[in-house]
């Protein structure tokens, strides 16, 4: 027995290391210029053949009539993107789902906001580098599970280490609300479907005392460290966001009402599938929305079947701050995020509006948008080339791709079996 | 008032006869052979047959004669009816009256437990027809008294546990009698279920699917015993082929099922009288096609509460339906002809049965078939029909007496008489006292009135203009009256009704101890509130069907029409390429021509211009429309059919046709190497199950390989196999069993026939092909090599991540693969797969079809093909035939469908975009000329949706109003189905 677990983990070492990862790019030595592109700025509006120039990892030009400098790229049709962001993932911290030793993403507790997603982060992930050929740059690094499953961290795709990658540590604290219906456990004999949860009040009541407990420790002096009040406290100055997740409409309205009582500054609805329901309300407290993914099904049968692909529109339309994250699909799905916001072009939103969902929009809701988000000068040389339209599979293809100004490599372990494979038939 | 007083001396007298031949040691043997005559009453005969002011003469427990007048025995004990009914007492064919409940067995920890736990019998624990509910009767009295209550007077009763559940017990709920009266049949009626016994832990079967083929097996099984061909001792089928002589009974408890058990039944020339659910009229044409007597519970949903309007959030339309149009079950039933009797069972309450039963009346059905339904059916369902549920003469004397029309809300119910004993209910000796009264007693006077049910009158007093609050009672000819007046003193009176007088007198004590006497006298009579009657009820409102009966189901299933498409882009996937500019006809449900400028000739024509039209997608690998996906309970389930459990109510299917798919193969699960038979559909939302499967499909099975069957990624660690080596032996062992059991039954000898040895053989004759769940290039190696071995062909391999390995391998042996498009990462085999799979497998030659295995993910499969030219850079046109003509050719379905092009299936889908594109939308869908989907009619739909549960909602809001019994929200969820769904 001893020797076939021993077996299995040289084996998966052997897999999940065999083949050697995408070496880190060196940092920019000289100016780059893209000429001739559609530039997507991300913020909704678009450049026709825009000159955009970046020099030591920092945007310096962009319009219709700049000097290039340095190394010219001709993208004469070629369409220009910031690099797409990817909120309320486990990217690098869990790197085969079924495998339990490559599990970092859920902590045991139930309130532990002391947990911290950055240091267990993995640069060196094989499904981390696949985001990259889609477009797919920086990630949000999110702890999973729990009712305060922990504090996450930024992180851009091209790093040695957690260290490198980070560009935002511990940005926030994120919350799953509980439900006022719940599952019913099947295996305990229970019908399946929906049934009111009798225990939601106390469980609303067992996050309030924490988190006012916690605002209270921050007041007084405790001679004793209280790790997870500690961790609190950044939302009660506003230097760290509380990521709430709920998706019924009373979910919503009290997790919010909660949080504002007990004095949180920032708060960013995650989910909120009924969220359209509550717009006025969302509003009226200027709260932004990680809206849940389109590729989704309605939640009841006599929804629209569309519901989800037009979720993000719904509140865009009624002037809220809306980005997309798919925190419930696999994080090899992750790569799909610029077909998430395509889907909703099909709903009838406008291209340029649909990008904002995961670049603009989700920077300003993160808090990275000094840096990141969208193409403007003195921001960071985040960005991408595309051969077409990048939130379509029919012309998401790179050529180029730049975290920082450095040049990334496209390839993957993916791509480098494609290769090899071919080559076998080829060589035939 | 003697009169009953001696009736009921004589009949106790009656009841504590022995048998004959009994010794008696505590007296002397005596005989009460005296008749009692029901005299001037309407007595119901049989539902159909009625006699007004009629006789009933009974002897012995039974009925010897009734009629319009009938010469009376001098020893006849005369009871006057005065104009009062007398109907048969009521039979539920569907109980376990006097059976404990089985206890379910405690799980024994993480191990499945394989091997059945008794010797002697059937292999399988949940197989158990030699079990009787006669050697567990035992008579509870309690429970007789309340079905007494509600009317009944016979049961048959079993062990409710099990798939065969051995034979019932009918028993008359004669509580002055013994079991040797009692008991009407020892051996009545044989019971089935589709649900395994939950007192046995044997893990086969653990799917729907895995009990019909069981039973299957089982009638098989039982013939071959029959005829001697089994050496060893199997007392389960012998008990089963003895039983065969009795009423069969199975317990579906929903339409679906009932359709089921009746098929199950038709293979082997067995025509089941079946427990429905009570929602069969959502499928009546199928229901009366079974030709099956059933039995309806009476038992409708509560109104949800939805006064909080979050909770509403959770009330489905469908359940909101339910609710409403249940109740006229019945009715529809018996005007389609079907026979059916109704049963307890199910209630919480046995007082809810009378309030169904009436609401099954308001809402149409005829009091005649009520009473048929509790009568004459069930008793002719348990071939009993010359004993009870009649009053004819010779039957057992069990009747009702009551006040007038059984079902009428303000009748009475008086007695229920069982095997000649009387029951009673409700006194109907008592004088009827109701009226106001003026009360004196210790020189005060009150006003006292009496009013509510004669039977059962409530009081009030009042001192001046005070209310006060009495206890009053009326019970065996005596009232008692006790209050406290407004000076506190109080009360106590008792008195004894006289027949001669309307006034009431008798004693009275109080709070001093003095005790008096007080007179009440009658100076009003009671006023029966007659303005109820006059505004008659009006008729139920009733929201209307759909099919299937959910939020989006079509009022009239699609027919096929004759339709021009003008002017599009078509996509044909056949040589001819993409056309632009192109007219597409349709007709009778067949693609007729492709062409420009196509005259109409009568069809409907639709403007294509600007828009795609291709043929509908087809997923190779789906497991949406499926009541279970796995039957885990067995290494190989090759006798499970997916054909068995399609559940055409599944919205999947309508989602999946706003994704522009039309065919889908309904797989089996990966839990096992060698799995179930596949369904292979067309997604005609609003059609039976049936009318889903290809006629004449293809037939397919699904095998697997890799982690699942050797439940690498759970703690199970008994099943063989555990490794790829243990699935190798696991094919080579059952395919050279399959080829032995070939020539054993070529040769002409009896051989015991096989469902699983069966579709193997199919197998390897070329008659059924293999889609087969497969990751790693080893394991995918290796199975074509058993293939090879037993001379046949993997027809396709399914999810093949890493069929890029072995491309080329599999063109040579003439395999397909039907893969994802980007899936990876989720578990430790799937480490290797890419996103260029589908590409390089098909740069070798092999047929690629690119599947979903997802309720999701199916509704947007032309996006998936798009990613193939992402991935590998295929031409866009090549991809296309991955989701369509591709596929067809893997489900041996492309001489069909699969295409555009002449003589094919006019399964076709109208884009709104380029079809591999995300901003594509399907506009229209439609199979073989129907349209089943279509996005301005969807718009429709949405709003019909708003407006009927808006609807539904008011009437639950008035039904609370109205005082009407509520359930709390909840929504019933099906789980989305995948390859590994238990």
């Amino acid at each position: 027995m001893k020797k076939i677990v021993y077996t299995l983990l040289v084996l998966l070492g052997a897999c999940l290391q065999g083949l050697a990862q995408q070496t880190p790019a060196p940092v920019q030595k000289e100016a780059i210029t893209i000429t001739g592109a559609t530039a997507h700025i991300g913020d909704g509006t678009v450049i026709e053949n825009a000159t955009l120039v970046f020099e030591n990892g920092k945007i310096i030009a962009l319009g219709t009539n700049e000097t290039p400098k340095g190394t010219v790229i001709d993208a004469m049709g070629k369409h220009l993107y910031p690099g797409f962001i990817a909120p309320n993932k486990s990217l690098g911290l869990i790197e085969v789902n079924a495998v339990r030793a490559s599990n970092d993403q859920d902590e045991i507790g139930d309130l532990i906001p002391h947990v911290r997603s950055l240091i267990a982060y993995n640069a060196e992930s094989k499904v981390v580098e696949s985001m990259r050929p889609n477009g797919v740059l920086l990630a949000q690094i999110t702890p999973q599970g729990g009712r305060i499953s922990g504090t996450s961290s930024i992180v851009q795709f091209d790093a040695w280490n957690w260290e490198d990658a980070a560009i935002k540590e511990d940005d926030g604290i994120h919350l799953h609300w509980p439900n006022s219906f719940r599952r019913g456990r099947w295996w305990m004999g229970e019908e399946r479907g929906f049934k009111p949860n009798d225990q939601y009040d106390e469980q609303l009541a067992e996050v309030e005392g924490f988190m006012q407990g916690a605002s209270a420790y921050g007041k007084g002096t405790a001679k004793e460290t209280n790790p997870a009040f500690e961790a609190m406290q950044g939302l009660y100055d506003g230097s760290q966001t509380l990521y709430l997740y709920a998706d019924g409409e009373k979910e919503i309205i009290d997790g919010i009402t909660m949080a504002k009582k007990v004095g949180v500054k920032k708060v960013v609805l995650v989910g909120g599938y009924h969220a359209y329901k509550v717009t006025d309300f969302l509003k009226q407290h200027s709260i932004p929305v990680l809206v849940q993914f389109t590729h989704n099904l309605p939640n009841f049968d006599y929804e629209d079947y569309d519901l989800p692909y037009k979720l993000p529109k719904l509140l865009s339309d009624a002037g809220l701050l809306v980005a997309l994250q798919n925190g419930e699909a696999s994080n090899f799905q992750t790569r799909n995020l610029p077909f998430y916001a395509g889907q909703v072009v099909a709903q009838g939103l406008d291209k340029e509006k649909a990008l904002a969902l995961i670049t603009g929009n989700t920077a300003k809701i993160l808090g990275i948008d000094n840096a990141y988000g969208t193409l403007a000068v003195g921001k960071s040389a985040t960005l991408f080339l595309s051969e077409g339209d990048a939130l379509d599979m029919r012309g998401n293809q790179l050529l180029y791709a730049f975290i920082d100004g450095r040049k990334l490599s496209l390839d993957t372990h993916q791509t480098q079996l494609w290769k090899r494979y071919m080559g076998k038939y080829e060589g035939k | 008032m003697k009169t009953r007083l001696l009736a009921l001396a004589l009949f106790c007298g009656g009841l504590l006869q022995a048998q004959d031949y009994f010794p008696k040691n505590d007296g002397v043997k005596s005989k009460n052979n005296n008749y009692t005559a029901f005299t001037n009453a309407k007595i119901y005969v049989t539902p159909t047959q009625t006699i007004d002011g009629g006789t009933l003469l009974i002897q012995n427990g039974k009925v010897v004669q009734s009629g319009k007048s009938i010469a009376l025995p001098q020893n006849t004990v005369v009871v006057d009816l005065n104009g009062k009914w007398i109907y048969p007492s009521f039979i539920d064919a569907y109980s376990k009256f006097g059976i404990e409940q089985a206890k379910r067995a405690p799980r024994s920890g993480r191990t499945a437990q394989y091997d059945s736990s008794r010797e002697g019998f059937y292999w399988n624990d949940h197989v158990r027809p030699e079990t009787n509910a006669i050697s567990n009767l035992k008579y509870d009295d309690k429970k007789a008294k309340e079905l007494r209550q509600a009317g009944f007077g016979v049961v048959n009763s079993h062990i409710q546990d099990g798939i065969a559940r051995g034979s019932g017990v009918l028993i008359s709920l004669n509580g002055k009698g013994n079991d040797a009266d009692r008991i009407l049949n020892d051996r009545s009626a044989q019971y089935f279920s589709f649900e395994r016994s939950i007192a046995n832990n044997q893990s086969y079967p653990t799917s729907l699917m895995g009990s019909m083929a069981l039973l299957r097996q089982m009638y098989h099984d039982a013939s071959w015993y029959a005829k001697g061909n089994i050496a060893t001792k199997d007392r389960s089928l012998e008990a089963l082929n003895k039983n065969k002589d009795m009423m069969q009974i199975f317990y579906a408890g929903d339409k679906g099922h009932v359709v089921r058990a009746d098929g199950i039944g038709d293979a082997f020339g067995i025509q089941f009288a079946i427990v429905g659910g009570g929602d069969e009229y959502e499928r009546i044409a199928d229901i009366k096609e079974t030709g099956a007597k059933l039995i309806l519970p009476l038992n409708f949903p509560k109104a949800y509460d939805v006064s909080n309007p979050y909770h509403a959030t959770y009330v489905s339309l469908a359940d909101m339906r339910h609710w409403n149009q249940a109740p006229a079950n019945p009715k529809i039933l018996a005007e389609n002809g079907v026979s059916f009797s109704f049963t307890a069972h199910d209630l919480k309450s046995i007082k809810d049965f009378k309030t169904n039963l009436l609401k099954a009346i308001d809402h149409g059905l005829s009091k005649t078939k009520a009473l048929e339904a509790l009568t004459t059916v069930p008793a002719q369902l348990l071939g009993a029909s010359g004993k009870i549920g009649s009053l004819q003469n010779g039957r057992w004397a069990n009747f009702l007496i009551t006040s007038g029309d059984l079902f009428d809300s303000k009748t009475t119910l008086y007695e229920n008489w069982v095997q000649g004993h009387k029951n009673v209910i409700s006194d109907m000796s008592l004088k009827d006292i109701r009226g106001d009264y003026t009360l004196s007693a210790a020189g005060n006077t009150f006003l006292l009135s009496i009013r509510g049910e004669a039977g059962k009158p409530k009081a009030t007093v009042k001192q001046d203009t005070i209310k006060l609050s009495p206890k009053f009672s009326y019970k065996n000819d005596w009232v008692v009256l006790s209050f406290t007046d407004k000076d506190k003193n109080n009360y106590r009176m008792t008195g004894l009704v006289s027949e001669a007088s309307d006034n009431l007198n008798g004693k009275v004590v109080l709070a001093t101890g003095n005790e008096g006497s007080f007179t009440a006298v009658k100076t009003k009579a009671f006023e029966k509130p007659e303005k109820g009657e006059k505004n008659e009820k009006a008729p139920p409102e009733l929201v209307g069907v759909t099919f299937p009966n959910i939020a989006y189901g079509n009022t009239l299933i699609p027919a096929a029409e004759n339709l021009l498409f003008k002017n599009a882009t078509v996509w044909t996937s056949e040589a001819s390429g993409i056309l632009e500019n192109t007219d597409v006809l349709v007709k009778n449900g067949k693609i007729a021509k492709v062409g420009k400028d196509l005259s109409t000739g009568g069809a409907k024509v639709i403007d294509a211009t600007g828009k795609h039209l291709t043929a509908g997608i087809i997923d190779e690998h789906s497991h949406i429309a499926a009541l279970s996906i796995n039957e885990a309970g067995h290494n190989s389930s090759a006798e499970v059919e997916m054909e068995d459990v399609v559940d055409p109510e599944d919205k999947g299917i309508y989602h999946a046709l706003a994704g522009g798919v039309t065919s889908l193969q309904l797989l089996h699960g990966s839990a096992n190497p060698i799995g179930g038979r596949s369904a292979i559909l067309k997604l005609k939302w609003g059609e039976s199950a049936e009318n889903m499967i290809y006629d004449n499909s293809p037939k397919f099975i699904k095998f697997a390989l890799g982690e699942n069957v050797k439940q690498s990624n759970w703690q199970s660690f008994s099943r063989f196999p555990q490794t790829r080596m243990g699935v190798e032996q696991v094919f080579m062992n059952y395919f050279q069993r399959a080829k032995e059991y070939e020539v054993r039954k070529k040769s002409g000898q009896p051989f015991r026939y096989d469902e699983e040895m069966e579709t193997l053989v199919e197998i390897m004759n070329g008659e059924r092909f293999i889609s087969c769940h497969s990751y790693v290039q080893s394991e995918i190696n290796m199975m074509m090599k058993v293939a090879e071995k037993f001379g046949f062909r993997v027809n396709t391999f399914t999810h093949i991540l890493e069929g890029y390995k072995v491309a080329d391998k599999m063109a040579k042996h003439g395999a397909g693969g039907g893969t994802f498009s980007d899936w990876w990462a989720y578990k430790f085999e799937v480490n290797d797969a890419i996103p260029y799979n589908a590409a390089i497998m098909q740069s070798q030659g092999v047929t690629v079809a690119i599947n979903s295995d997802d309720a999701e993910m199916i509704r947007r499969l032309n996006q998936e093909a798009g990613k193939i030219v992402k991935y590998g850079g295929l031409s866009e046109e090549e991809a296309w035939k991955m989701v369509t003509i591709n596929p067809a050719k893997l489900l041996h379905l492309d001489d069909r469908t699969g295409s555009i092009k002449v003589g094919k299936d006019a399964d076709l889908v109208l884009w709104s975009d380029h079809p591999l594109s995300v901003y594509a939308k399907a506009e229209k869908t439609i199979i073989d000329g129907a349209t089943y989907f279509d996005i301005e009619k969807d718009k429709q739909m949405r709003e019909a949706v708003k407006q009927e549960r808006n609807r539904l909602i008011n009437m639950m809001l008035k039904e609370k109003a109205g005082g009407g019994k509520m359930q709390g929200a909840k929504m019933k969820r099906k789980e989305l189905m995948h390859c590994e769904s238990l």
